[in-house]
């Protein structure tokens, strides 16, 4: 035929089938959930980055996620480990430093790309399914050629996680000096997760040793590759969890600092 | 180059090659680059051909695993394999050149597993004294014909630097189908054939042409073999004047899938057996220990625990039974469902999940996991697999020169599967992968040459026209439809040719491939020119009949049991017959058959054998001419 | 054994429709065994290609209830009993007949891809590579070139001005698979892809992947992997720094 001896890219007719779709299974089910659950959580965390209260545990030195580091003046002067130098506004939240650098490190990874292109922009709404546009580009021309920008946001991110492994150690405290309660442990696994998801990220992936043309004249970055590698299979379980593990330790520190609930001690 | 001409597409070329498997794209590479003009016309897409299928990997004695390997032993191996019918320079050329051929893949961007030395890996396989096939997990075919698929790609992206254009010197004119070839007075002309997208027809003049159109397998119901296996080169060269040799040698390979229906055929490796898997009865009985001939009960186990120790300790243990050769096993299942113990589906069990722990079974086996789990929703690490014989591969076919591969027709060459004589009466596992690359290499070589020095060639009108009515003829036949009539040929074959032979079945299946001519002569396709499988099949159908005629005809007379071939009134094999080779040609449309003598080894090839070993298969007169040197013990088997 | 309602896209370049059939369909069988059986039993031109019949040589590619697949392993026991079956060709690639498609889009970008180039002075049979340098293109060339995701790609499926600037996920992973490979010498192939293949067209949404019956992981080990190592090229501010600090390059190790 056909496959090599014609050298034109042409447009000859497809075939003309009427149905836009002819999937029968319930395909708009992902995109819906994926819809509800980022919305449900972009609300939530604005909601509390504007709330500027509850967020320390003065007691346990619990301080949630949403505001490490604290570099606002209307800090708790012990929350805030690194400084205190921004003006205290009740827009500008107090770790105004971090998040928009975490914000722009999701919003540029690889998964959540894939989550929003896909339910928000309908881009494909799911495979096989009609793209909702009737123009495409992709990711070659402004803004969205910033995506690429994934790296930096990464190498941000990497710091803001030491910072959170940083607070969750410091953690261990009680008005009696060393403590260790429940918080503890919900502080402690959401590092362990964000490590998980981070760790996992393509950039990391990539700088740990996807880039190398050998991996045998690397073994130590081939091990980190490999790690990287099999968290990196599961970065939208991460990428969830994440989400889910943020947001409750958040939660847990704000009811705990509220007194809605009390922190359930092991030690001290 | 084309020019149009009453609606058949008129195309020019040095070098025509019919099959774009791995002898043909092989050949292409090699007429390319002695700077012929090379057009390839494949059936089926560009990459896809039946090599594609290939599991195990390619033999070669390249000796990076077991640094005793060498050409002799891998030659030794192969005419051992073959019962010593090969033609022993063929087998001599590809023992010798296959590690050349492999390291050249490499070249090409081939990427085998490694060993440790970075290396490429090889592993073992039946029959193989040494760990000898090149392989790419269970995926070598794909392999083999993607690197030599992008390898002629290059080349086509180097023409296009030089000249502007991709396709002027080499090009690939897929879904296209031969059905004549020109020839007068006995030097070949060209070929015609159709495009399957449109129906049109192409005449292509050339002065060589290169047959690789692989096997016949299509003609059996229950086969390995994709619908491509028609036997069309077969049956171009008999028409064009070429003989074939060994038609009556049909590898069975003693395990495919029997259920569900759809899939029965399809090929389960024999590596199963290799890792532990052994076959039952319905009864609970491993049932090979009741069918060791006597000549292998030296080599292999009479009782389960032995066997069981082999794997472990294969010096001080003999060999289970399961690892008979291909013929052997393949007989005993047949026997063992005759005798009613077979299961409902006419199978026997291959039961692995007994025997080996589920994570052994999905890191040894990894796609027959998938291909039972896919298509048989059978967990081979829980339950044992229904298994049993199916036609897989011919070691008959055109009969050609050794080191040039031209047929009996001056220009006409062939290569790869469709070619006779290398392996004899049975093929070694990964030895088929490996000629492919080895003869195809030679194939392009000798054509491309023969080009250079051949006169112009020509193809005449009236030629050309009733090549167009005899391929048009499907549409005006009142006949039957072409798929049942294709079952009815597979039918013959299948319940009269198979594994198992007797003289007076193979009389009737003459008789009843006879009575089926004027029916497939009379053959009616429906439907107009454009993609129409039921023309294209009614097209094949008469090649499938040719072939099968050649093969009942030549198994007729070969009243012997060797390799691929088994009659059940006439056991066990014949020295004189090891001297024979039945050679078949058409005149007038009849296949006739005579015998020819297989050449003589030469002295220096005889040397590599023991005496004890040559008086296994040849008359005295024929090993004594020479002082038999060194040799290890004979062991013989087959493989995929 | 039960019967069944098949339709199948039946037509051409001119036209054509969903043609309904009803068809027996045994335990065990695939889609291709009912179209197998629609042709030889009821019409004898349906165009179909196939070739191995155990998903190897990626040629029996359609779209099964609207989803892209190897109807040679699509078991007939996904669909419900009583399930109408509905085939229709490759929608992204311009129709032949039937279930048959031109799928030269892809043998057409393919051949626009640069070679394997490997070293001037490196003699057939003196290649040395390790199993972990060679595993990550090994995973590439399982492709079986079913076209399913080059088919299911919504920036060509859905946009057909797109096929001049995209090459699409089949490419994507040669490239890959070229630029990984522990022998390969030329340095520009993260250049060509990005400029001249249309890496950035690609969205990462993964169709590709979900539909690839070898499993190959399209996106996360081809596609992105090749983004990075063109971002890493162009975007990266620690290797940007870092070639301006030691002046050399990171790219070649
Ligand atoms: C399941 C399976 C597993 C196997 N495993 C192994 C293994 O592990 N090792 C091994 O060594 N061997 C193996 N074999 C055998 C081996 O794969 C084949 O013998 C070999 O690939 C044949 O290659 P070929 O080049 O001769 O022909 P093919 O690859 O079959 O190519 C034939 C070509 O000719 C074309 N053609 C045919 N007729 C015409 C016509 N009329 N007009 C135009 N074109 C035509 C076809 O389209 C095709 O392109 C296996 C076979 C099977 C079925
Ligand atoms: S991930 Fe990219 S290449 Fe794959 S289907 Fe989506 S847009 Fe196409
Ligand atoms: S990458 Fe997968 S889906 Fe794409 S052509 Fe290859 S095998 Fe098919
Ligand atoms: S964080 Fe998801 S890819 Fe980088
Ligand atoms: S027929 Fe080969 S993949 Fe389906």
């Amino acid at each position: 035929m056909s496959t090599t001896d014609d050298t034109s890219v042409s447009a000859p007719p497809r075939a003309a089938i009427e149905a836009r779709t002819l999937r029968t299974d319930n395909w708009m089910r992902v995109p819906v959930l994926t819809v509800l659950g980022l919305t449900a959580w972009v609300a939530y965390a604005t909601f509390r980055v504007f709330y500027q209260g509850n967020y320390w545990v003065a007691d346990y030195h619990y301080l949630t996620p949403f505001y490490s580091p604290c570099f606002s003046v209307g800090c708790v002067p012990e929350s805030a480990h690194f400084g205190r130098f921004l003006p205290d506004h009740p827009l500008l939240p107090y770790a105004a430093l971090s998040l928009p650098f975490l914000l722009a490190f999701r919003l540029t990874c690889y998964y959540y790309r894939k989550a929003y292109y896909r339910s928000f922009w309908l881009s494909p709404p799911a495979c096989a399914v009609p793209d909702g546009h009737a123009k495409y580009t992709g990711e070659t021309r402004l803004p969205l050629i910033g995506q690429n920008l994934h790296r930096y946001f990464f190498y941000v991110a990497l710091l803001i996680t030491l910072v959170n492994t940083y607070d969750a150690i410091l953690a261990f405290q009680s008005p009696a000096g060393f403590g260790f309660g429940l918080g503890n442990l919900v502080l402690l696994g959401n590092v362990a997760l964000l490590w998980c998801y981070t760790f996992g990220c393509h950039s990391c992936r990539h700088v740990m040793g996807g880039k190398l043309r050998h991996f045998s004249k690397h073994p130590v970055r081939y091990r980190l590759w490999t790690i990287a590698s099999v968290l990196n299979n599961r970065h939208m379980m991460w990428a969830w969890i994440t989400l889910g593990s943020l947001m409750l330790t958040d939660f847990y520190v704000m009811a705990v600092s509220a007194g809605w609930i009390s922190d359930l001690r092991f030690i001290n | 180059m084309s020019e149009t001409d009453n609606d058949v597409e008129r195309l020019t070329c040095d070098v025509l090659i019919i099959g774009a498997g791995g002898a043909g794209l092989r050949a292409a590479v090699e007429a390319r680059l002695a700077g012929r003009s090379v057009i390839v016309i494949s059936k089926s897409l560009f990459g896809k051909a039946h090599t594609v299928m290939a599991e195990g990997g390619a033999a070669a004695a390249m000796g990076n695993v077991n640094s005793r390997d060498n050409w002799q032993v891998h030659f030794r191996d192969t005419m051992r394999g073959g019962k010593f019918l090969n033609d022993y320079r063929m087998a001599e050329l590809h023992a010798k050149e296959a590690p050349d051929r492999i390291w050249e893949l490499e070249t090409y961007g081939a990427l085998f597993d490694r060993t440790p030395e970075g290396k490429i890996s090889q592993r073992n396989f039946g029959g193989h004294e040494y760990p000898r096939l090149a392989h790419v997990g269970d995926r070598t075919g794909l392999e083999l014909i993607r690197t030599l698929q992008q390898k002629l790609v290059s080349l086509q992206q180097d023409d296009a630097a030089a000249t502007g254009s991709f396709e002027d010197r080499l090009r690939v004119i897929d879904e296209a189908t031969i059905t004549d070839l020109f020839v007068s007075d006995g030097v070949v002309q060209g070929a015609f054939g159709y495009r399957r997208d449109t129906g049109s027809f192409l005449a292509i003049a050339a002065p060589s042409i290169v047959l690789a159109t692989g096997g016949i397998g299509r003609s059996f119901k229950v086969t390995s073999n994709s619908w491509e296996y028609t036997g069309d080169g077969h049956a171009l060269a008999l028409k064009a004047g070429a003989s074939l040799i060994n038609m009556e040698f049909i590898q069975f390979h003693p395990t495919g899938m029997v259920w569900p229906p759809s899939v029965r055929g399809i090929l389960v490796t024999e590596s199963v057996r290799g890792d532990g898997g052994v076959l039952t009865n319905t009864d609970g009985k491993r049932f090979m220990f009741d069918y060791i001939p006597e000549v292998f009960k030296a080599q292999y186990a009479d009782t389960p625990e032995e066997a069981d120790r082999w794997y472990t300790d294969p010096d001080h243990n003999r060999r289970p039974p399961e690892l008979l050769p291909r013929d052997e096993v393949a007989r005993a299942i047949n026997a063992e469902v005759k005798a009613g113990r077979g299961t409902e589906h006419g199978g026997v069990y291959l039961d692995i999940a007994s025997r080996r722990d589920p994570a052994y079974i999905t890191k040894q086996l990894p796609s027959m996991y998938h291909q039972f789990k896919e298509l048989a929703d059978v967990d081979i690490t829980a339950e044992p697999m229904e298994v049993g014989p199916t036609c897989h591969y011919i070691m008959g076919g055109i009969e050609v020169d050794a080191d040039t591969t031209e047929t009996g027709v001056t220009g006409l060459f062939a290569a790869g599967e469709v070619s006779g004589g290398m392996h004899g009466s049975n093929r070694l596992g990964g030895n088929s992968l490996s000629d492919l690359l080895v003869f195809g290499k030679r194939a392009g070589e000798h054509a491309a040459a023969h080009a250079e020095r051949a006169e112009t060639v020509a193809i005449d009108k009236e030629s050309i026209e009733r090549a167009a009515t005899n391929a048009l003829r499907p549409f005006t036949g009142e006949g039957e439809n072409p798929y049942e009539l294709q079952a009815a040929l597979q039918e013959v074959n299948g319940r009269l040719v198979g594994i198992i032979r007797r003289a007076s079945e193979l009389e009737e299946a003459l008789v009843e491939l006879d009575a089926l001519r004027p029916r497939i002569a009379n053959v009616a396709a429906a439907g107009g020119r454009a993609y129409n499988p039921g023309w294209h099949l009614a097209l094949d159908l008469e090649n499938m009949l040719l072939c099968s005629i050649a093969t009942a005809k030549a198994a007729l007379e070969r009243d012997e049991s060797r390799g691929g071939h088994t009659r059940e009134d006439a056991p066990g094999m014949d020295p004189q017959w090891r001297k024979t080779n039945l050679v078949e040609t058409l005149e007038d449309g009849e296949v006739r058959l005579r015998r020819k003598p297989v050449p003589a080894m030469p002295p220096e090839l005889l040397s590599l054998f023991e005496t004890t070993e040559l008086a296994k298969y040849m008359t005295p007169e024929e090993y004594r001419t020479t002082a038999a040197a060194e040799g290890p013990e004979a062991e013989q088997e087959d493989a995929e | 054994m039960s019967t069944r309602t098949f339709r199948v896209w039946r037509g051409d370049a001119e036209g054509g429709e969903l043609v309904e059939f009803d068809v027996e369909v045994n335990e065990g069988e695939v889609v291709l065994d009912v179209i197998h059986r629609i042709q030889a039993e009821q019409a004898p031109d349906l165009a179909v290609r196939w070739n191995c019949k155990a998903g190897k040589c990626g040629s029996c590619s359609a779209e099964v209830n609207g989803m892209p697949r190897l109807t040679c392993m699509a078991r007939m026991n996904l669909f419900e009993e009583g399930e109408t079956v509905t085939v229709t060709p490759l929608r992204t690639f311009p129709i032949m007949r039937d279930l048959v498609t031109d799928v030269s889009f892809n043998y057409q970008k393919a051949r626009e891809t640069p070679s394997f180039t490997p070293p001037a002075d490196l003699a057939p049979g003196e290649y040395r590579m390790q199993q972990v340098d060679v595993e990550r293109s090994q995973e590439f060339r399982k492709c079986i070139e079913c076209f399913l995701c080059q088919n299911t790609c919504h920036v060509v499926r859905d946009h057909e001005e797109n096929k001049e600037p995209f090459a699409g996920p089949r490419v994507f992973i040669r490239v890959a698979e070229l630029d990984m490979h522990p022998l390969d010498t030329r340095t520009d192939r993260q250049d060509t892809a990005q400029d001249e293949q249309g890496l950035g067209y690609c969205n990462i949404t993964k169709c590709c992947t979900e539909v690839c019956p070898e499993n190959i992981h399209i996106t996360d080990n081809g596609i992105i992997p090749m983004k990075e190592r063109v971002a890493g090229d162009r975007y990266d501010p620690l290797v940007w720094l870092g070639r301006k600090i030691f002046r050399k390059g990171e790219r070649q190790d």
